[in-house]
């Protein structure tokens, strides 16, 4: 266990240092920072100063080794636009884009596995099919869209919920349930496949025989076989949230987490700041795989952990 | 005789399937006194096995118990006019071993909380005690080292030791209907040797009464008081298991000993039953083994009475007369 922990860290750690190479690669040779941070009206002299300032004027090779001595530091430059170092914006942005995405995607977790459930029961019922309509539509709404709507309908129109921003409750409804919609329609579909198909299994049969009810039977069996196959499907949704989606939905509704910071980093040519971000969510990414793993083992004694 | 355990009157059970309505079970009746063995054999698809989910409650949609009714101890248990009260004897009067041990367990749980389980739900004990129990159990079995092997996992186990397992779960609640489906039919000619004889050992100290279903007749004579021969959906033939295999009355149970291949036989090649049984999407009105059948005539395309005596009965008119010109 340990050794495989220690060996996911080590190549977790060549994941990281691969994706901050390529952003080395991306914005320092082929791009140019500084025509990229500053306006168009700076002078020749303030560009060649602002180029000294943060070491451009150094040998290619000696610039990646002080990035990557740097990145060992945790220290990825100060942000051109908070004026101060870009991992402090991140860990003070962090913490809003968690609390978004576990909100969403907490939703979609617990809805989905009763919906899932109860579609399975009986494939092609009015419950299956309605649940699946539901969900394909889900599927099918893009998010910006979707959260558009949703301000119209439940902000502008009936009042009921704030449009934008973050401080109460109500503020992280709308956000919240927009992110939800995608993954839950998602973990639903395959909640219901996966039960149809372990409903199906001869050890439930054992099950009802032993005269144990529907639910015990859906609770304690069924639930813990499709635990696998769920636990992966949510990380690659988690994964896929945390680098995409929280983008889309933190822009429309100006929640001011990662993916809101990473948008306005780019509109601002803030190269360290996006950079600090890359870097965080890259790192992130790498956890959650290896929890997942270690989850997965733990559900299931039959996967070896190699 | 005494007052039968289980009685199954007249049963009817259909399949819709897009194809039509499958006839799986045509009017099968059995009765089973207390602490009596009764196999039931017959090709696949015969109904054996429907027969036995039938009384487990098994029976799932696209299924249907369409007439007839199942009872237990007088109660009617499935049917129409089934009693839901009667529901709880379902894993712990009456339980089932299946076929595949390497499926029929679940492969999450642990084999000790498996057993227990069962224990808690019907005996209503705490679960440390469910848990001695399940140890007892699994000694009881013949599986040594319970203790330890309650927190393992059914891969860790063999598929004989499985089937141990299944059957621990079976007589947990100390039943008096063990319902046995093919136990042994995927575990090998040794392991398999040992099922049987540990369910013979159990029924003996348990007074337990046992349906066996199988197709090897083999099984049937070492461990069977009576035999239920089915064929397409019926009972074509019942009997003291001496009795029919001394004396076999339908020509579907003489072909079935004939085609049963003895170890010192000296015949070269098998001798098969030629030609298949019907499908049961339209089963014929008559006797469904008529195809088949070497002495059928006209008059068996008429429904087939059942001719009963003293310790079993026969659905054949021509019973007795042997089928097959060659020695049995």
């Amino acid at each position: 266990m340990l050794h495989f922990v220690l060996r996911r860290l080590v190549q977790g750690f060549l994941v990281v240092i691969g994706v901050t190479t390529t952003v080395f690669v991306v914005t320092r040779m082929i791009g140019d920072p500084v025509a990229l941070m500053l306006p168009l009206s700076a002078s020749a002299a303030q560009r060649a100063a602002f180029a000294q300032q943060i070491g451009l004027d150094q040998p290619i090779a000696t610039q990646f080794v002080r990035f990557l001595g740097d990145i060992v530091a945790m220290d990825f430059g100060d942000s051109l636009w908070q004026r101060r170092p870009a991992i402090d914006v991140v860990f003070e942005r962090l913490p809003n884009t968690l609390l978004l995405i576990s909100a969403g995607l907490g939703t979609a977790v617990v809805l989905s596995i009763p919906l899932g459930a109860i579609a399975a029961l009986r494939p092609g019922g009015f419950v299956d099919r309605l649940t699946m309509s539901v969900g394909l539509l889900g599927l099918a709404m893009p998010q910006f869209w979707l959260g558009l709507v949703a301000i119209m309908i439940f902000a502008v129109t009936l009042k009921w919920l704030p449009t934008s921003g973050m401080g109460t409750a109500a503020h992280l409804v709308l956000p919240a349930a927009t992110l939800a919609l995608t993954p839950l329609a998602r973990f639903t579909m395959m909640v219901r496949a996966a039960m149809i198909d372990e409903l199906n299994k001869p050890y439930v049969k054992t099950a009802r025989a032993k005269g144990l009810g529907l639910i015990r039977i859906l609770r304690v069996h069924t639930l813990r076989n499709i635990l696998v196959p769920f636990l992966s499907i949510s990380g690659w949704e988690l994964i896929s949230t945390l680098s995409g989606y929280t983008v889309v939905v933190e822009s429309v509704f100006a929640w001011p987490g990662l993916g809101l910071t990473a948008v306005q980093a780019i509109q601002r040519g803030d190269l360290f700041l996006m950079q600090a971000i890359v870097f965080v969510i890259a790192f992130l990414i790498v956890l959650i795989g290896i929890v997942l793993d270690i989850l997965s083992k733990a559900v299931d004694p039959r996967i070896e952990l190699n | 005789m005494t007052s039968p355990l289980l009685e199954i009157d007249n049963l009817h059970v259909c399949f819709d399937t897009r194809a039509g309505t499958v006839q799986a079970l045509r009017g099968v009746s059995l009765s089973l006194a207390p602490g009596e063995t009764l196999g039931i054999v017959g090709e696949s698809g015969s109904g054996k096995s429907v027969t036995a989910q039938a009384v487990m409650g098994l029976i799932d949609v696209p299924g249907r118990i369409s007439e007839g009714e199942v009872r237990w101890q007088g109660r009617p248990l499935a049917g129409r006019n089934a009693d839901r009260d009667a529901r709880p004897v379902w894993g712990k009067e009456i339980t089932m071993v299946f076929q595949n041990p390497m499926t029929s367990l679940n492969p999450l749980m642990t084999v000790g909380s498996q057993i227990s389980e069962v224990i808690e739900l019907h005996l209503g004990l705490s679960r440390p005690a469910a848990r001695r129990r399940a140890a007892e159990l699994l000694s009881s079995v013949g599986i040594s080292g319970a203790e330890r092997r309650l927190d393992q996992y059914p891969h860790e186990f063999s598929g004989g030791m499985r089937q141990r397992v299944m059957i621990a779960m079976g007589i947990a609640c100390e039943p008096k209907l063990l319902i046995a489906d093919e136990p042994t039919t995927a575990l090998d000619v040794t392991i398999q040797a040992q099922i049987l004889e540990l369910m013979a050992e159990l029924q003996e100290k348990m007074g337990l009464a046992i349906v066996l279903i199988t197709h090897d007749l083999g099984i049937v004579a070492g461990l069977c008081h009576r035999v239920a021969v089915m064929y397409a959906g019926q009972i074509v033939e019942t009997g003291l298991v001496d009795a029919i295999f001394e004396n076999p009355l339908h020509p579907y149970t003489q072909g079935l000993i004939r085609s049963t291949p003895g170890l010192d036989a000296e015949e070269e090649r098998l001798t098969a039953i030629e030609g298949a049984p019907p499908g049961l999407l339209q089963p014929p009105a008559g006797c469904s083994f008529l195809p088949r059948c070497p002495i059928g005539d006209k008059g068996c395309e008429a429904p087939q009475a059942m001719r009963i005596f003293e310790t079993g009965m026969v659905a054949c008119r021509k019973a007795g007369v042997p089928a097959w010109s060659e020695a049995l």
